[in-house]
């Protein structure tokens, strides 16, 4: 039972680290590009909620459409101004300015909220008859507990990773995308708008970050300028072991990633939970190059 | 966009006097029309002083030696380069500030030399991104599925298959585009640049590769397809069957520059075109 409870929380946190890193593998797929600023837009959101629900006391299901929205934009805003000036650029200097971008967030968000962490009053919990808090639900008579935020973050990567699916297989900008990262070239001689194309991209991957800012925040009841660094590196770690690029493998990483990490905390110690973490990521890259799902591309000579 | 209407009042150049078109073509605005097309790369001038006009419905064969700039004609009439001089007129407008996708949407098509279709999607989504502007529905009504995204998806499979017909491709609509034999994805590059609806179809070097009983397969094709959708098309073809067999207009080539245009018949007794392919006789004035 124990056991069971650890799973779940991992996978609990798997689903948060898959979806911040669907929003790495999709700017990847189609902007060939590491934008390691994903995750201070994640604190972004989680600010943009925290103050939409403690400064204007709106409940969390208008919080969240708002945090999407900004974020979005600002993910819009961001490829405009720092990544789409340097498109024939060298990747090494996009990789810098989105490393840039990152620490510019970081202390924006420095000045304007200030260092000292807030409490983020979880809005997933509801209240007993007798007004105490009740934070999930228990099963087997009290010897496993799943909190609701648990719940709502692995129903919200389910949901998630289907309505992306559709929109990727099956919707026409979906399968533009799909173009444009196969060849921009090809893809505008389609009457394709490629600045278009990246544009919704990176709204799409920074809508997911918001969602995945408010979670994160829920389940940790804490939010500081530096909240999504780390989520951020991890969900990154999880895009390129699943494969970056694939977002089925974004899926599997981010749940493969949680999974050994709530385990690792559980059974073996918790400062050396990243290290694990990180040594099985690299024994999965020597093993498989282009991550658990990612086709190995020989380059052309 | 500047409409020209006539040539009287273009500040440009007037035109040499020697374009032609078909005897059907006369009577309409030419599809195409470039004056003075250039382009530099450095000190190179890969293209220089290029005049063609194209009627509405012509073919038109681009020939030339290896290396004589033809491809970078075509990706000077689709604005994947931006010439250095000249004007490209299409179906009276100037495209001077225009990119790649407002041609497209004006009507400009192509396929290319190395085939790039996207090898990861299938068949029928490839035809469908050709025909990504002419379905109407947003991302949200996508994302929601819509009523509006069904009836439009609905029709552009419909559109899709019609146009796989033409080549009898029908039956490969769910295949990986990338798995696809090399004459179907020939084949397929041209379906799905007609898919984009266009006036004028640049294909280049459609027949590379193909065998003779595909070839004479595929000169009736291109025949059929300008018949039926009466569009313009211009190639760019080494096999000179194909290009004396149904070109109308052809136009030689050579270090950038236009060295002879006329009929197949004048062009097969040009000498200056038998020098530039096989070379000046020795003592000969050729």
């Amino acid at each position: 039972m124990e056991f069971l409870s650890y799973l779940i929380s991992g996978i609990s946190l798997g689903s948060v680290y898959a979806i911040i890193a669907l929003g790495y593998t999709m700017v990847y797929g189609i902007a060939k590009m590491l934008n390691f600023a994903h995750g201070d837009v994640i604190m972004i959101g989680g600010y943009v909620s925290y103050y939409a629900m403690n400064a204007f006391g709106l409940p969390w299901y208008v919080a969240l459409p708002v945090s999407m929205v900004v974020c979005g934009v600002l993910g819009i805003v961001i490829e405009k101004l720092a990544y789409k000036p340097l498109r024939n650029a060298p990747s090494l200097a996009v990789l810098i300015t989105a490393i840039g971008v990152s620490y510019f967030l970081q202390n924006v968000a420095l000045l304007v909220f200030g260092a000292d962490p807030k409490t983020y009053s979880n809005p997933f919990q509801s209240l007993n008859a007798d007004g105490t808090i009740n934070q999930g639900i228990s099963l087997f008579g009290g010897s496993l507990s799943i909190t609701y935020v648990s719940l709502v973050t692995i129903a919200s990567c389910v949901i998630i990773m289907l309505a992306l699916t559709f929109f990727t297989q099956k919707t026409k900008m979906g399968k533009a995308m799909r173009a444009c990262s196969e060849d921009k070239g090809a893809a505008q001689l389609m009457g394709i708008n490629v600045n278009r194309t990246i544009s919704l991209t990176f709204a799409i991957g920074s809508c997911l970050a918001a969602v995945a800012g408010v979670l994160l925040c829920s389940s940790y009841t804490l939010i500081q300028p530096t909240t999504g660094s780390m989520p951020g590196i991890r969900a990154f770690t999880a895009a390129v072991f699943g494969g970056i690029g694939s977002i089925p493998g974004a899926f599997l990483g981010g749940l493969l990633i949680g999974i050994i990490e709530s385990l690792a905390k559980a059974y073996v110690s918790t400062q050396l939970s990243n290290s694990i973490v990180f040594a099985v990521l690299i024994v999965v890259l020597l093993v498989r190059p282009a991550g658990l799902l990612g086709k190995y591309v020989p380059e052309k000579v | 966009m500047a409409r020209v209407t006539s040539k009287n009042d273009s500040p440009l150049v007037p035109l040499p006097t020697n374009s032609f078109v078909p005897e059907r073509d006369v009577k309409e605005r030419p599809i195409l029309e470039t004056r003075h097309l250039g382009i530099d790369f450095g000190g190179l001038k890969a293209v220089e002083d290029f005049n063609i006009t194209i009627g509405r419905t012509e073919i038109t064969g681009l020939i030339g030696p290896n290396g004589a700039g033809k491809t970078t004609i075509f990706n000077l009439l689709t604005k994947v380069y931006e010439p250095t001089r000249g004007t490209i007129l299409f179906d009276g407008y100037d495209t001077h500030n225009m990119d790649t996708v407002a041609l497209n949407k004006l009507g400009v098509a192509r396929t290319f030399q190395n085939i790039r279709l996207f090898n990861k999607l299938s068949v029928e989504d490839n035809v469908k991104l050709g025909l990504h502007n002419s379905i109407k529905y947003n991302t949200a009504e996508g994302i929601f599925r819509l009523p509006s995204f069904w009836k439009e998806e609905k029709k552009s499979h419909e559109k899709a298959m019609e146009l796989l017909k033409i080549f009898n491709m029908e039956g490969m609509a769910d295949w990986q585009a990338g798995s696809l034999p090399y004459g179907a994805q020939r084949r397929l590059e041209i379906i799905r640049a007609l898919a984009t609806n266009p006036k004028l179809l640049l294909l280049d070097e459609p027949a590379a590769g193909m065998n003779p009983s595909e070839t004479a397969e595929l000169m009736e094709n291109i025949v059929h397809i300008r018949d039926t959708f009466q569009i313009a098309i211009l190639l760019i073809e080494h096999d000179m069957n194909l290009v004396m067999g149904i070109c109308e207009g052809i136009a030689v080539l050579n270090f950038g520059k236009i060295i002879a245009k006329g009929t197949p018949d004048q062009i097969q007794s040009d000498p200056v075109v038998i020098e530039a392919y096989l070379g000046k006789k020795h003592g000969g004035e050729a």
